[in-house]
């Protein structure tokens, strides 16, 4: 289980310059990142490396900002690796949210918003997959 | 030119002859008031006034103001001066906040405004014969009903078509050949833009002859724009819903000036300070005294629009007041696609709501046709990560807009803190349409 921060940033220039300059003054690291727009606003869904401090820098700036688990796993870098993960998700009747990815030493992982995070968990592990915990991805 | 006349008898008083009438039923109208409906009763007491007091017309000022709040708080029925069984319709239009105004009518009631409606229709050059396609809406809003029992008294064709739907109405303008089309001004523009990108040929495929347009402000501008792109001669009508309804007004083929239907409906402006009478001619605040009128009468009541009135005789051998196009309101009522808007029903609607914080904007502007955004700041507590979450909240606010306005709103669900504060306070309304367009 790994904790993802979400903000709601209005649909302007500048915006993400001004959010992404507050984590660079308190030198917090974006470790993964995905942006769901609308015509007239955008969210911001992010791992970074200090989700505590992220969440208190940006509620004192005033944002909107809510903290969310996530699944992150690794999935085999060739054809087919991201059909079963979501196959083994799909017939556990686990639905995703939605998905992005990050790299970790040359491997893909897929950041998973899932409906139900415990049988997503559950799934995947007797599947054989490898869950990546919080710690592995700050490093 | 041509002048016509659904009443001529009538339409053609002399301003005595209008006096005189006016003076006898404002006598017995006051007193079936006070006779009839409580709060009359207790503003004439409070007032000091017998209703043997009011002898002509002359005196009208003596009499207290009816403001559209006081239909609120006797809402729904305690300004009816006659007994639900002799009530025959009941329509309702927007109330400042919560409740709308509740309008009853007497048979003798859609009688006197079928008559007003039918000189209405008249007067422009509707007649016998005519196809009308009446664009205006029908339900609890006014403008429908009025023009179709109107229309069906002269003997014209009403199609009741009803607002939207708007390549049907062109299609059964071509297929049909209709003659007059009512509806609200913008929408009338909207329909030929909608028709020339359809690739139809105006001039040749549409016979229309007359639009009788109202329910929002106009100008000349706007006519001229309408009668270009529609190949019609375009007039302007006046009317409320606690005053019948459309009807109270209408222009002649002289195009400068409303008529106001005098025998049955008094009208006077006031200054908006002072609300003390102006003088011809100058701008105030509109009111009305109805009459007749059975069923939800009114002594002196306050519209909130602005206008001017003129007392001179006119081309079309009327002598009936003319009144000047509404230019403002007194109020801060919005007119949204010819339905009255208060910001303070939006306000009701969204403080209602769960998750909505107190900081919201209302954006008025129009593209053809009104556009009514609201724009909302989100609350932590209704931020979630995924966007259906926010578009369910989304749409839930704009449904329940809705349902109080009966006008579409979009709403825009901006970042805490992006609408603009003054002194502490967020500008409630930004209005963008143009002054007069």
């Amino acid at each position: 289980m790994v904790k993802q921060i979400s903000v709601f940033l209005q649909n302007r220039p500048g915006t993400l310059a001004n959010l992404t300059k507050i984590l660079l003054d308190k030198k917090i690291n974006i470790r993964a990142l995905t942006v769901a727009d609308t015509s007239d606003y955008g969210i911001i869904r992010m791992i970074v490396d200090d989700p505590e401090k992220t969440l208190k820098v940006l509620k004192d700036s005033e944002y909107l900002v809510s903290e969310t688990e996530v699944v992150a796993v690794e999935a085999q870098d060739k054809p087919g690796g991201l059909y079963e993960i979501a196959s083994t998700l799909g017939e556990k009747n686990v639905n995703i949210e939605y998905l992005y990815t990050t790299l970790k030493e040359g491997k893909a992982i897929m950041i998973i918003r899932v409906s139900d995070i415990e049988a997503a968990i559950e799934a995947l592990k007797s599947g054989g997959f490898k869950l990546v915990s919080e710690k592995e991805l700050y490093e | 030119m041509k002048y016509l006349y659904w009443n001529k008898d009538v339409e053609l008083f002399s301003r005595e002859e209008l006096e005189r009438m006016q003076s006898k039923r404002l006598r017995s109208m006051v007193k079936y008031c006070c006779d009839n409906v409580r709060l009359y009763n207790e503003r004439f007491k409070k007032a000091g006034l017998n209703p043997e007091d009011i002898k002509s017309v002359k005196d009208v000022t003596k009499i207290p103001f009816t403001f559209k709040d006081d239909l609120r708080e006797n809402y729904p029925f305690k300004m009816f001066a006659k007994p639900l069984e002799e009530i025959v319709r009941l329509h309702a239009s927007s109330g400042t906040s919560g409740s709308p105004t509740v309008v009853g009518y007497t048979r003798n009631d859609i009688e006197t405004w079928t008559e007003l409606m039918a000189r209405t229709i008249t007067c422009p050059g509707g007649h016998k014969g005519d196809i009308l396609q009446n664009a205006y809406g029908y339900g609890l809003f006014t403008g429908g009903l009025g023009f179709h029992y109107g229309g069906e008294r002269i003997g014209a064709a009403v199609i009741p078509i009803s607002g939207g739907n708007t390549s049907l109405q062109i299609k059964l303008m071509r297929d049909f050949g209709s003659t007059i089309l009512t509806c609200t001004p913008s929408y009338s523009l909207y329909i030929a833009e909608y028709a020339k990108q359809e690739g139809v040929n105006i001039e040749k495929e549409i016979k229309l002859r007359l639009g009788i347009f109202g329910a929002e402000p106009s100008s000349e501008t706007l006519r001229n724009k309408i009668e270009n792109s529609l190949n019609i001669d375009a007039f302007d009508i006046y009317g409320l819903s606690e005053i019948y309804g459309p009807g109270v007004s209408v222009e002649c083929p002289e195009k400068n000036g409303l008529h106001i239907w005098e025998d049955q409906i008094l009208p006077e402006v006031i200054d908006k300070e002072t609300r003390e009478p102006v003088s011809p001619g100058e701008k105030g605040i509109l009111l009305f005294t109805p009459l007749t009128k059975e069923g939800v009468p009114l002594l002196r009541y306050i519209t909130n629009d602005i206008a001017s009135l003129n007392y001179e005789k006119c081309n079309c051998n009327r002598e009936m007041v003319r009144m000047s196009k509404v230019t403002g309101r007194a109020d801060d009522m919005l007119i949204v696609r010819g339905v009255n808007v208060y910001p303070s029903q939006i306000e009701h609607v969204l403080m209602g709501i769960p998750g909505v914080g107190e900081n919201y904007q209302i954006v008025v502007d129009r593209d053809i046709l009104d556009t009514l955004t609201v724009r909302v700041e989100v609350t932590q507590e209704k931020f979630s990560d995924r966007i259906k979450d926010l578009e369910n909240f989304q749409r839930m606010i704009e449904e329940r807009l809705f349902e109080a306005l009966r006008v579409k709103v979009k709403i825009e669900l901006v970042a805490p803190g992006e609408i603009p504060r003054s002194m502490g306070k967020a500008k409630r309304v930004i209005d963008l349409r143009k002054e007069n367009i």
